[in-house]
């Protein structure tokens, strides 16, 4: 029997979406005043074990017993009146209203006419607040604060509701350092007043710094939960990762053939000191003809921004870009992409693929100008050039007209890949180039990778599948927190040296590191 | 068995809603068709034709336009503005001979369609108030450069607006004609592809290097200039300018062709056949109405409940 | 709206963006002295124009002129004053104009019967299409701008045929206390003045002081967060547009008592007028932001330009439209600029 102190009980809990478990017989609990992390790479489960708790998603199987009593909330609003509270990476709040209204809306003290009372609402808001440690005009806007203020506000909102459930979901992602120390003050409050707090994050430190327990996620399943006092951080990253320590898989489950095409001339691709507030802080990355350099780091490290600043898409304050020698305007995508970028985005469904477009449609996107003559499409080029990349690409679709948002994954991937092949560029950054895709279309990609370097192209890859990385990269930049803490040669590329790195590092932000390889 | 027969039922329905969405207008339009040859006297007689294709030509003109814009999301409710200031440049430079005048015309027009697009593309505003500003202003100096009704006594004019080819008259053909053109440039250039990709996903085109500022500029340049056209068509076969009433709920009548032609506001997909048939639809309903005394009056609601129809059947088309 | 969120066209806002984190103070001044244009812009330039086209024209600063300029400018105002709450949930109505003529049709039918159905009647009837836009637009998720565009059709057909086609032109009795409330003065200004003075007063306490109103802002600035924090988003919406509807069919109805009849072909473009008046005085298109007071200087400040206008005398009263137009553009591009550097701060 459960003991009579748990809040919460979560058994057995599965959710399962077309084609995907994202949550398998997962088991959670939580006691009074406890701070438990939830852990795990993307695609293990956490934001949909977070929305099965607060309502946002039904579960399959399993159950929910929270304060004694089985619950199903139908509604976010359900879970939060029910006591369970969350609090987003993006402030969910209302910007443009003052910070005392967002802190009371919903439940204003109303004076004996039924009008709001802005005295008291103000005095009470200042209050919590300064309970929380923050001292700010609450008349103010609320977006005129700085994010951690914001989040305090967002925090002391999800307390005052009486909630005994305050759930965190990367609270510091946008936090600077003394406003996480404020942050992390508040939880031990909350700690003391027997309020249990789910605390998500990838950042190892803060994780150590102030939870107890942790339960890691992965692939839908509790793969491990118990004292974070007794788990080292290597061991926790590795668990993780799901990679034993010293385990050294020669035959490896990638069609990377290992071999290096890199050749002695300068790079292609030479990125030096960028930088964009908040994200990051002075990364270098080279890349030379034929070199497949891979971004190592866990999710939130800066890599997709590292490979937006250098396409353009993503505005840096300083740093500069050349690509084989010529420098590169910054800020402008055309400009990169006529200079030979091209860049594989992260998020497929919304910043790669036109979905109601046809295939050759979305193949011949980029390249259309270069098809054309006074403007008119040449279909008879089009056609040849989709034709080729279907064949060489594999891709399946019943017709070259059928609707890209129609296709799986892995050849909407390849869609996307073709069209930047059709521009025939200098630098292909490929971001997470096989995340979601079927195992076949995934052994493809990773054999195209290899050919386009073999041809003398430059690739940047990015990719949270560590043997994905390990086997595909020449070299790798690992980053941490929007910084380059390390570099792997040769050698040194293996999931070993790469796991100490990223757990090793040393917590200041600002220190751009040696290569910390010995962890 | 019964979960079988359970799983066919939603998906009976899923198609039949799914070919209302594709081709309800076009049966919208059949119906009316059928309808009107049993109840109406003289419905297919040439005249009556005729004078039907004549009325709902410019409306075409201007929903061609319209389709375009909003196909990169957006609106255009000057439409109306324009048609009335074309007919103003008209009457005040038909003096120097009926190309000259034109020529102004398509100034006046272009120089619309650049302030809307460049408030959109540049400075980011959203379309609905850019081209209400526009409308305001535009109509303004419609009437500031013509203030009231002047009759128009020029033989090309004239001609353009009552002369026909083979019985045809040329008001049908520039609209058949513009409509082709349309759906060729949606279809077959550069511009049509890049107009589409942008409707449907901005953040995409942007990261394919679409020249998305320029193709949204040239977007609302082409929709005033069509406008102009229509405006100057109406223009011709009144042989009368009359910036005060000309173009009058013009853009409400475009939009509605549009969206009853199937062409979504979220942007993404034109339908350009489905404009013609909208707006070919709307034109039978009122005439339909009136050569059988209704009052104008149920015209206007028969429209309001077509246009409520439409989208929400086409609601669960759209991008989310 | 067209596209954004839900349904409007891409606006350059981001929900949730956050500033850069640094010294609050640096933000927050710029942050006050863009919010004091945006609120108190169009004040100022009321003002300006007003003093310069007092001592420019003598006909202007008459008590006449401006009692005259009041009493017709009272009935936009009440109109844009439901506007502003649609407005400021991030919705449109573009039904006014029609409730409008509807309302005054109504009433001045309504005159025959009692000046109890004379008022109740436009305000059931045109709330009732409030009603229904609402619907639509919260429950069925349809984009505001077509709903309240069918609305206006369907409302003006109603119009039309109430009036034999816009035929019949009911007559208000003289001397019967509707057309004493249209046309009468009360301390020397008319009564629609008053009315429309408290409607507003009313309007900004509802806006700015019950629950009900923190709603309205909260749908408009982020809908999404509302409904996480426990707003009744369906609920605001409907209110909203009903409310819309109820003034403009109030409007219409005073409308016809100052002119003794429901005159049919009014109303035309109000909805645009509306739009315009509120958007100028401040309040953000996007929803979220706004004061019902800067919606009653937008319409003044409308009102003086057409006035002044028609003071010049040797310029047609369409340059109206045109000097309208422009500070439209001019407004919606200023706080489009000012957005946007918030955005960026």
């Amino acid at each position: 029997m459960a003991p009579p102190a748990e809040v919460l009980a979560v058994r057995g809990l599965s959710k399962t979406f077309p084609g995907v478990r994202a949550l398998d017989d997962v088991d959670l609990t939580l006691h009074p005043g406890e701070v438990h992390a939830l852990i795990g790479e993307n695609g293990a489960g956490k934001s949909t074990l977070i929305k099965v708790l607060t309502g946002v998603y039904r579960p399959d199987a399993g159950d929910i017993v929270f304060q004694g009593r089985a619950v199903s909330f139908a509604t976010p609003l359900e879970a939060q009146k029910a006591g369970i509270s969350t609090i987003y990476q993006e402030v969910n709040l209302i910007p443009l209203l003052s910070v005392a209204r967002n802190l009371f809306l919903g439940r204003e003290p109303r004076n004996r006419f039924g009008l709001l009372d802005f005295a008291r609402m103000n005095r009470e808001a200042e209050e919590a607040l300064g309970a929380h440690g923050v001292r700010v005009d609450v008349r103010r806007p609320l977006r005129t604060l700085g994010v951690g203020a914001q989040q305090m506000v967002a925090l002391a909102r999800a307390v005052a509701s009486e909630a005994r459930i305050v759930i965190m979901d990367e609270p510091t992602s946008s936090l600077e350092p003394r406003e996480v120390e404020t942050l992390f003050s508040v939880i031990r409050r909350l700690r003391d007043d027997g309020i249990a707090v789910v605390y998500v994050s990838h950042r190892l430190d803060e994780l150590y710094a102030v939870c107890d327990t942790v339960t890691v996620l992965r692939d839908g399943r509790r793969v491990h939960h118990g004292r974070l006092a007794d788990l080292d951080r290597l061991s926790l990253v590795s668990t993780m990762l799901g990679r034993e320590l010293g385990e050294v898989r020669k035959e490896g489950l990638t069609k990377f053939t290992g071999e290096h095409h890199a050749t002695g001339s300068g790079p292609v691709l030479e990125a030096r000191g960028l930088s964009a507030p908040h994200k990051l802080h002075d990364v270098s990355v080279s890349i030379r003809p034929g070199e497949v350099v891979g971004l190592g780091g866990l999710l939130g490290s800066g890599r997709t921004e590292t490979a937006k600043a250098i396409s353009g898409a993503l505005p840096t304050s300083s740093g500069k870009v050349t690509v084989a020698g010529v420098p590169l305007r910054a800020g402008s995508t055309p400009a990169a992409i006529r200079a030979g970028i091209s860049l594989l985005p992260e998020d497929r469904k919304s910043e790669g693929i036109v979905p109601g477009l046809s295939v050759r449609e979305n193949i011949s996107l980029a390249v259309l100008p270069r098809l054309s003559r006074f403007g008119l499409v040449s279909e008879a080029r089009v056609d040849s050039i989709v034709d080729t990349f279907v064949e060489r690409l594999r891709i399946k679709a019943s017709s070259p007209q059928q609707k890209v948002g129609e296709l799986s994954g892995g050849n909407q991937q390849k869609v996307l890949l073709a069209r930047w092949l059709a521009m025939n560029p200098k630098v292909l950054l490929l971001d997470e180039p096989t995340r979601g895709i079927d195992v076949g279309a995934k052994a493809e990609v990773q054999k195209l990778v290899d050919e386009l370097a073999a041809d003398g192209l430059g690739v940047l890859l990015i990719s949270s599948d560590l043997e994905e990385l390990i086997e595909g990269s020449d070299r790798v930049v690992v980053l941490k927190d929007g910084a380059v803490v390390g570099e792997l040669n040769g050698d040194e590329v293996t999931e070993d040296k790469l796991m100490r790195t990223i757990a090793g590092h040393a917590p200041e932000r600002d220190a751009v590191g040696e290569a910390a390889t010995d962890g | 068995m019964a979960e079988a027969a359970l799983r066919t039922v939603p998906l009976d329905k899923a198609r039949i809603l799914h070919w209302l969405q594709t081709y309800g207008v076009y049966a919208g339009v059949a119906l009316l068709l059928v309808v009107n040859v049993v109840i109406t006297p003289h419905f297919l007689s040439a005249e009556n034709f005729r004078t039907q294709a004549v009325q709902v030509a410019p409306v075409i003109i201007v929903a061609l336009g319209m389709a375009l814009v909003i196909g990169t999301e957006g609106v255009d409710l000057s439409v109306g503005a324009v048609m009335a200031l074309a007919a103003s440049v008209t009457a005040l430079y038909l003096g120097y001979g009926l190309l000259p005048a034109l020529l102004v015309v398509a100034l006046f027009a272009a120089g619309v369609g650049l302030a809307n697009g460049a408030l959109v593309a540049f400075v980011g505003v959203q379309p609905i108030v850019a081209t209400l500003a526009l409308m305001v202003g535009g109509r303004g100096v419609a009437l500031v450069l013509l203030p009231q009704l002047e009759d128009l006594r020029n033989p090309s004019l004239a001609s353009l607006g009552s002369g026909d080819v083979l019985g045809v008259p040329y008001l049908i053909l520039i609209a058949a004609g513009l409509a082709l053109l349309v759906a060729f440039v949606v279809r077959r250039t550069t511009f049509g592809r890049q107009l589409l990709a942008i409707g449907d996903s901005r953040p995409a085109a942007q990261l394919a290097g679409l020249p998305v500022r320029r193709v949204l500029i040239v977007v609302y340049v082409v929709c005033a200039l069509l406008a102009a056209v229509a405006g100057v068509l109406a223009t011709a076969r009144l042989q009368a300018s009359d910036p005060t009433s000309l173009g009058n709920l013009m853009e409400l009548s475009a939009i509605t062709a549009v969206v009853v032609g199937g062409t979504p506001l979220t942007g993404g997909r034109v339908n350009i056949a489905g404009t013609v048939a909208g707006a070919v639809l709307i034109q039978l309903l009122t005439a339909t109405l009136i050569k059988h005394d209704l009052p104008p009056s149920w015209t206007q609601i028969a429209q309001a409940i077509v246009i409520v129809c439409a989208v929400y059947a086409a609601r669960g088309r759209g991008k989310r | 709206m067209t596209a954004t969120k839900t349904d409007a066209p891409v606006a350059p806002a981001g929900r949730g963006k956050q500033p850069a984190a640094g010294e609050p103070a640096g933000p927050a001044r710029s942050e006050r002295v863009s919010a004091l244009v945006q609120q108190h812009g169009a004040l100022a330039v009321l003002v300006v124009v007003s003093l310069v086209a007092s001592f420019s024209f003598d006909s202007f600063a008459t008590g006449d002129n401006v009692g005259n300029m009041a009493t017709s400018s009272a009935f936009l105002a009440i109109v844009a004053l439901g506007m502003t709450f649609v407005i400021i949930t991030g919705g449109i109505d573009l039904s006014v104009g029609s409730l409008f003529a509807l309302g005054g049709v109504l009433a001045a039918w309504g005159s025959r019967h009692g000046t109890l159905v004379a008022l109740l009647l436009p305000l059931v009837v045109c709330g009732a299409v409030g009603v229904v836009n609402g619907l639509l637009v919260a429950r069925s998720r349809l984009a505001p701008f077509i709903v309240t565009l069918a609305a206006m059709l369907g409302a003006r057909g109603l119009m039309l045929a109430l009036t034999d086609e816009g035929a019949e032109t009911y007559l208000i009795g003289k001397g019967s206390f509707l057309a004493e409330l249209g046309q009468g003065t009360t301390f020397g200004l008319g009564n629609p003045v008053w009315i429309t003075l408290a409607l507003f007063a009313a309007g900004a306490v509802v806006l700015r002081r019950t629950r009900f109103g923190q709603h309205v802002y909260a749908v408009g600035g982020n809908e999404d967060a509302a409904a996480l924090m426990g707003a009744p988003v369906a609920r605001t919406k409907i209110l909203v547009y009903t409310l819309s509807g109820v003034l403009a069919g109030l409007a219409g109805a005073l409308n016809a008592a100052w002119l003794a009849s429901g005159v049919t072909i009014l109303g035309n473009g109000m909805e645009l007028e509306a739009i315009s008046a509120v958007v100028i005085g401040g309040t953000l298109l996007t929803g979220g932001l706004g004061h019902v007071s800067g919606s009653l200087v937008g319409v003044l400040l409308l009102k003086v330009i057409q006035n002044v206008i028609n003071q010049i005398g040797s310029l047609d009263s369409s340059y109206q439209q045109v000097v309208s137009g422009a500070f439209l553009a001019v407004v919606v591009v200023a706080q489009t600029w000012l957005g946007r550097r918030r955005q960026l701060m």
